[in-house]
């Protein structure tokens, strides 16, 4: 029992920076604007979020710093694709190379000037961003580990997910912003305003990201630097979006099942179970072939994909 | 976007690719010491009254060493890191100056082309030594040793060597790890010790290590057992990090590690338990969990081949050396170590400089209870670079 709970508590802290990365892609391919630049986003947002957090000591600034640099990034993106009509696929993968450079190199850079060789975290700032322990509640048995005792980035990024969902869905705007991904001539005749939807979209997605780098930087490694910190999460976010079927709730429950398919082969008992941890290394990339493939054979004609995702839109071919 | 899918689907494999590729270049060694050692003799004969060098000696303001690394020095700690400070102890050594080091950094290992082009460009930048760091550029410097007879290529942690220009260096890190054990062994409370290995059983390297590590363990508490968790890579951040916390979450109250970044140590930190670090040391990063780190000092060889080159004593045979030499080593106790363990390091330290005694010597028995080393055996350096794909009677892979 406390075995299983152990790993659900761990699948969680695996998919959190998953979350946030699939969180942010949605809210790009919501207005058709597939954004391959996760990964670099990501970076940078753990770059700046660790920086912020070592030189102010303060998890809000850190975290504030994050999503500014990571929607700084995206901003370059939005300016590519939207306005300049870039192709999105070569924008999105040249972010990524130049998000993940990037942050290296200021990281390294901050590294030499350290004075002590090490860029970690101060106290402070530390104990903040660690697991929560609300007396009572924490020592609870089973619900205690399983609903309160997660790092406050978990609850950030279930946050955002019901709200986004709720924007999304619930209110005009949002829907004017999905009717943008679906076909942005018409929702350009009925009079939404397509461009500034696209760059607030996209540098809100952007900016959420760079939370989930901030994550990477700040609890996966310790809150220590280590170049490439984010290590290929932000492609698996890429995919996730589809096994999420573009809806943020389900980007939740989604990000929790990778989470827990990348951890598996520390939690699965070699005693019991003596499969090579490469079968388990292939597991998410299996699962995301299998949704793909059943996906597609479904009849029903897939709404929720936005139907002009990819595209740019050229207000002169209407 | 049916293309769009398709591009995500290419792209999710060649990431799984990618992953496959990175977990299976291993540092798996065979010593070929011995054929070297021939060739070499068998060199030294056709070069007659040179001395005992294979190669003709080069003036010390002639020198120019060149160095592949596999990231960048500049991280502060690690495998890359931990090379560099050799190189820049060999150049303090000897009394180099900056621009007789030529360095490429962050040369993909498994990027033949990448290698190739690093190493051309450290010779026609002058170089006449080149240090090639990671397993992966092996078999590209016994390809260049042959095109370019008068440089000189030592690669690191493989086992290849042409007993002229090409030879290889690597050192028994598991005499380290065995003291290191003690230190965990004195510690633990629980009697659980983690162990994040990057590679599997079939990698003797990694396996040995281990198994030093959990004899170390056993010399000092019988009661304790090592449980390890493979993460299948050289350098995950992540899945270090996760094996580190799945260890914790066992009850393991000491984490050692073979695999690259201080993240295990930082896990183990973050619980307000031990730890012991790897390659550089790691009290830097994680100073209230590190014991101590079993640390390299590759300046010793570095020095030494360079020398070598000087002199004209260069053989070309391959370099396997320990704690005697100053190769490998622990580094400086915590001061929240186990009373007396000290104590313990130094007695069997003692021992093995001894020479009467070394870690793979007298009864060795496995977990599944095979013995593989009788009393009064001791393990051969081919077995144990190459040969040891057992865990000790006290470790659990997990």
């Amino acid at each position: 029992m406390e075995f299983i709970i152990n790993f659900l508590v761990a699948a969680v802290a695996a998919g959190t920076p998953l979350l946030f990365g699939t969180l942010g892609e949605i809210m790009n391919e919501k207005v058709g604007h597939l954004n391959l630049g996760v990964e670099g986003m990501m970076s940078i947002g753990a770059c700046a979020g660790l920086l912020a957090g070592y030189h102010t000591d303060n998890f809000i600034i850190a975290l504030a710093a994050a999503f500014l640099a990571a929607a700084l990034s995206a901003l370059v993106y939005a300016l590519l694709t939207v306005t300049l009509m870039a192709n999105q696929n070569v924008t999105g993968l040249t972010l990524t190379i130049f998000g993940i450079g990037l942050s290296n190199f200021i990281g390294i850079w901050a590294l030499e000037h350290s004075e002590t060789g090490t860029l970690k975290l101060p106290e402070m700032i530390t104990a903040q961003m660690r697991d929560i322990h609300i007396p009572g509640l924490s020592d609870l048995p089973v619900a205690g580990p399983l609903l309160f005792s997660y790092s406050p980035f978990v609850y950030i990024g279930i946050l955002i997910a019901i709200v986004l969902a709720f924007y999304l869905n619930k209110t005009k705007s949002g829907l004017n912003l999905q009717a943008i991904g679906h076909n942005p001539g018409a929702a350009d005749a009925a009079g939404i305003k397509v461009t500034q939807y696209k760059y607030a979209s996209i540098l809100l997605g952007g900016g959420i990201c760079g939370i989930g780098g901030a994550y990477c930087a700040m609890i996966i490694n310790g809150g220590v630097w280590v170049n490439n910190n984010v290590g290929g999460l932000g492609w698996i976010a890429v995919a996730l979006v589809i096994f999420a079927n573009w809806k943020p709730v389900n980007a939740i429950g989604g990000s929790f099942v990778f989470g827990a398919l990348r951890i598996l082969k520390y939690y699965v008992p070699k005693s019991i179970f003596p499969l090579p941890n490469a079968f388990y290394d292939m597991m998410p990339f299996l699962i995301t072939a299998l949704i793909l493939v059943i996906t597609s054979m479904r009849k029903k004609r897939n709404l929720s994909l936005p139907a002009h995702l990819g595209n740019n839109y050229f207000r002169e071919e209407r | 976007m049916k293309k769009v899918l398709s591009l995500l689907l290419v792209l999710a494999l060649t990431l799984s690719c990618l992953t496959g590729c990175g977990s299976s270049g291993g540092d798996e060694a065979e010593t070929t010491a011995a054929a070297g050692a021939e060739t070499a003799a068998a060199e030294e004969e056709d070069a007659g009254a040179e001395g005992e060098g294979v190669m003709p000696a080069i003036a010390k303001e002639d020198i120019k060493v060149g160095v592949i690394h596999l990231s960048d020095p500049a991280e502060g700690s690690g495998y890359t890191y931990t090379h560099d400070q050799g190189i820049i102890g060999m150049q303090e050594n000897l009394g180099l100056s900056d621009d007789q080091i030529v360095r490429k950094n962050s040369v993909d290992d498994t990027n033949v082309s990448e290698i190739d082009t690093a190493i051309r460009e450290c010779i026609e930048e002058g170089c006449n030594i080149i240090f090639a760091t990671s397993w992966g550029y092996m078999d590209t410097c016994e390809a260049l040793a042959e095109e370019y007879p008068d440089v000189i290529f030592s690669h690191g942690t493989g086992y290849k060597c042409n007993g002229v220009n090409f030879n290889n260096y690597f050192g028994r890190i598991y005499q380290a790890r065995y003291l290191s054990g003690i230190a965990a062994g004195l510690k633990t409370e629980t009697n659980k010790i983690g162990y994040v290995a990057a590679m599997g059983q079939d990698n003797s390297e990694v396996t040995g290590g281990c198994d030093a590590f959990a004899m170390g363990v056993y010399s000092v508490n019988p009661e304790a057992e090592v449980y390890v968790k493979v993460t299948n890579s050289w350098f995950d951040p992540e899945g270090e990090k996760q094996a580190a916390d799945a260890l914790l979450a066992e009850g393991c109250d000491v984490i050692g590690q073979h695999c690259d970044t201080p993240n295990p140590q930082l896990a183990a930190e973050e619980q307000g338990v031990w730890g012991v670090g790897y390659n550089s040391d790691m009290s830097k990063d994680a100073p209230d969990a590190v014991l101590t780190s079993v640390v390299w000092d590759w300046s010793v060889y570095y020095t030494k081949a360079v020398e070598s080159v000087i002199n004209g004593t260069w053989t070309g045979e391959n370099y396997y050396e320990g704690l005697a030499e100053g190769l490998v080593d622990i580094a400086p106790l915590a001061d929240f170590c186990a009373e007396g363990t000290e104590e313990k390091i130094n007695e069997a330290k003692e021992k093995m400089l001894s020479g009467e005694w070394d870690v793979f010597s007298g009864l060795i028995e496995t977990n599944e209870g095979e013995i593989v080393c009788e009393e009064g055996q001791t393990l051969d350096d081919a077995t144990i670079t190459g040969g040891i794909n057992w865990y000790y009677k006290n470790v659990v892979v997990k």
